[in-house]
């Protein structure tokens, strides 16, 4: 399959900061491609410098087979942005936004108006069409700012961010619109800082940070890669854990960590649910009460937090409310000390 | 599955490229369009834009009036008025700096310019839009400020067609500062910075001129120099064309011949500023 993005070595740099420190990647045909990192890894400026806005100071960049620099304005055509702030005018009204941007992309003023009439009512929008932007929730903006970046039915998109500040019911509205997209056989590279979001709609990831993929696969590959399946154990009574830990050593492919005031023993595994199946036989031939117990797979924070030490600013920010309990020098509420 | 069959299967991008002048012209019309549009949604700013040459107009004739010596007529409210006037209309002109700086910083802190830069648009036409609604509101202010000033006694001597030209050069002069106003609005990082960057020049500029006391009344060393500002000739171009040069017209060369110079001082602003603002638009980095 043809790479719809293909970037090589690109480099950018500001002043002292390296914002690109040699960003290679690829995107094939009718895939999406999910950047994810924490902010100031290099996600944006990398969007920027794919769409035109930005010059690398050096590398080399290809959009639907036509060079980025070259020639930036065949590129332009055949792609289409959505960013992180909802990039349309508040002061004209959703109609008037899609069609500015139709003619901008130098369609007819009467394919434009038809154009605006279509995505208004894709994005259930049609209702607001004459209100002016500024009306608009947060949501309907950013429905309003991706159906701007969707006028030409470009073959290749770019969305930066595009559920950042969202509520979870409008964000699964826009996934949802975006699957379609992609279905439809559309290219896109996401940069998001969700986890779940690149989880649930990347085929591929590519983990950036300083200026660099550090890391590139499907979800599963990601997660594979630092291992690390585990069962989970929270026994009834406190003096129930050395005879569970006993009794869990046989599977244990490293050391058990007990939390003591939670009365959870995490064990590193492999081998799936069959060996659940033996340590909960095992657990119950001894006869230990348990409260709780399952096997756990890393999930991409875990991938993120191993890769570049430090959690997203989306997961932080919800995890850290979580709680006083969480233990010790985790910044996160569960016992994860992998 | 190749590139063009991805297109096909979801539509297509009806696109009909337009080349050269074609583009910029077609594109900064749906600018334009845009921004006047927006205009008639915020007349706050139009409403802004005209009290505060109509409040100069009030306290400069009623207030200093009486105080000031035009040459050639005893100081009255009625003298100076007429010698005020294309003196506020130049200023007010020339404020249209702000606007443009301050709606062009606006577009690029809410990635509007981002959105305008990813599309296959003329590199020209977001500045271009953006000036040339600037001139219809300029122009659209002068219009109201003119009656205005008929109302407190302002009269013109020369006939209508002469005052037509001195709008045409204020028109002129507005547009080519609205490209100082792009070239601002486009290096601060705020639409708060824009508006006092766009203005606190224009101050000195303004007042180091002809246009509110006759230049002879200033120190002979200041004299030069407020002959020459670009704002003076156009001020005494319309002074002598709406015919309300009281006394003979200084004996300056730029005074003598203000027209010519109001024109060509125009044009140079304009290709310098429009050069470097488009310049700087193509490497915009937000």
């Amino acid at each position: 399959m043809a790479a719809a993005i293909e970037a090589e070595n690109l480099v950018k740099t500001f002043g002292d900061v390296r914002a690109l420190d040699g960003v290679s990647l690829d995107v094939p045909e009718g895939t999406v491609l999910g950047l994810l990192g924490p902010n100031g890894a290099g996600k944006t400026t990398t969007v920027r410098v794919l769409t035109t806005l930005l010059q690398p100071d050096s590398g080399r960049a290809t959009v639907a087979g036509v060079d980025v620099l070259k020639h930036p304005n065949k590129v332009r055509s055949l792609i289409g942005l959505s960013g992180q702030y909802a990039a349309v005018d508040e002061y004209l009204t959703g109609r008037e936004n899609l069609q500015m941007v139709g003619e901008l992309y130098q369609m007819s003023a009467r394919d434009a108006k038809k154009r605006a009439l279509e995505l208004l009512e894709w994005f259930n929008l049609a209702e607001a069409a004459d209100r002016t932007a500024k009306t608009y929730s947060g949501g309907m903006r950013r429905r309003l700012d991706l159906a701007a970046a969707l006028v030409v039915r470009p073959p290749v998109m770019f969305l930066d961010e595009p559920t950042t500040g969202l509520d979870p019911r409008n964000r699964l509205a826009l996934w949802e619109v975006i699957e379609t997209l992609v279905e439809q056989g559309t290219t896109l590279l996401l940069t998001t800082q969700y986890l779940e979001e690149a989880d649930r709609l990347a085929h591929d990831i590519a983990v950036v940070d300083h200026g660099k993929v550090i890391a590139r696969g499907t979800a599963d590959e990601l997660k594979r890669e630092i291992g690390g399946e585990r069962i989970e154990v929270v026994v009834r009574a406190a003096d129930l854990v050395p005879e569970a830990v006993a009794a869990l050593t046989p599977y244990a492919k490293g050391d058990p960590t007990v939390e003591k005031n939670t009365r959870r023993i995490t064990v590193p595994v492999s081998g799936g649910a069959r060996v659940l199946a033996d340590a909960i036989r095992e657990l119950d031939a001894r006869s230990i009460e348990i409260d709780d117990i399952g096997l756990r797979r890393p999930t991409l924070d875990d991938v993120f937090l191993s890769l570049t030490g430090h959690v997203t600013e989306g997961g932080a920010g919800e995890d850290e409310e979580g709680g006083p309990v969480a233990a010790g020098k985790g910044r996160r509420g569960q016992g994860k000390d992998a | 599955m190749t590139l063009s069959d991805t297109r096909g299967a979801i539509g297509g991008a009806p696109v009909t490229p337009r080349r050269g002048v074609a583009a910029t012209a077609h594109d900064s019309w749906v600018v334009a369009k845009r921004n006047l549009r927006r205009m008639t949604r915020i007349p706050e700013i139009v409403v802004f834009g005209l009290m505060q040459p109509v409040m100069f107009v009030l306290l400069f004739s009623y207030v200093m009036g009486g105080a000031i010596a035009i040459p050639g007529a005893p100081p009255s409210h009625q003298t100076y008025i007429e010698y005020l006037m294309a003196g506020i209309f130049a200023q007010t002109v020339t404020f249209a700096v702000a606007g443009a700086s301050a709606g062009i910083a606006e577009d690029m802190t809410k990635g509007l310019v981002d959105r305008f830069r990813s599309l296959p648009m003329s590199r020209a036409a977001v500045l271009t839009g953006r000036t040339l609604a600037d001139l219809v509101q300029t122009a659209f202010i002068l219009v109201v400020l003119a009656l205005v000033a008929l109302l407190v006694g302002w009269r013109i001597h020369n006939g209508v067609l002469d005052m037509l030209a001195a709008f045409g050069l204020l028109l002129l002069l507005g547009y080519a500062f609205s490209w100082i106003g792009a070239l601002i609005g486009l290096s601060v990082r705020s639409p708060e910075a824009a508006t006092s960057a766009g203005l606190i020049w224009l101050f000195p500029l303004t007042f180091v001129s002809n246009a509110f006391v006759p230049v002879s009344s200033m120190p002979g060393w200041l004299q030069p120099v407020a002959y020459w500002n670009p704002f003076s000739a156009t001020v005494q171009a319309c002074r002598s064309l709406f015919g309300n040069q009281l006394g003979p017209v200084p004996d300056a060369w730029p005074m003598q011949h203000a027209a010519l110079v109001s024109v060509v001082w125009s044009l140079v602003i304009m290709a310098l500023f429009s050069w470097l603002a488009v310049r700087k638009y193509r490497r915009a980095a937000g």
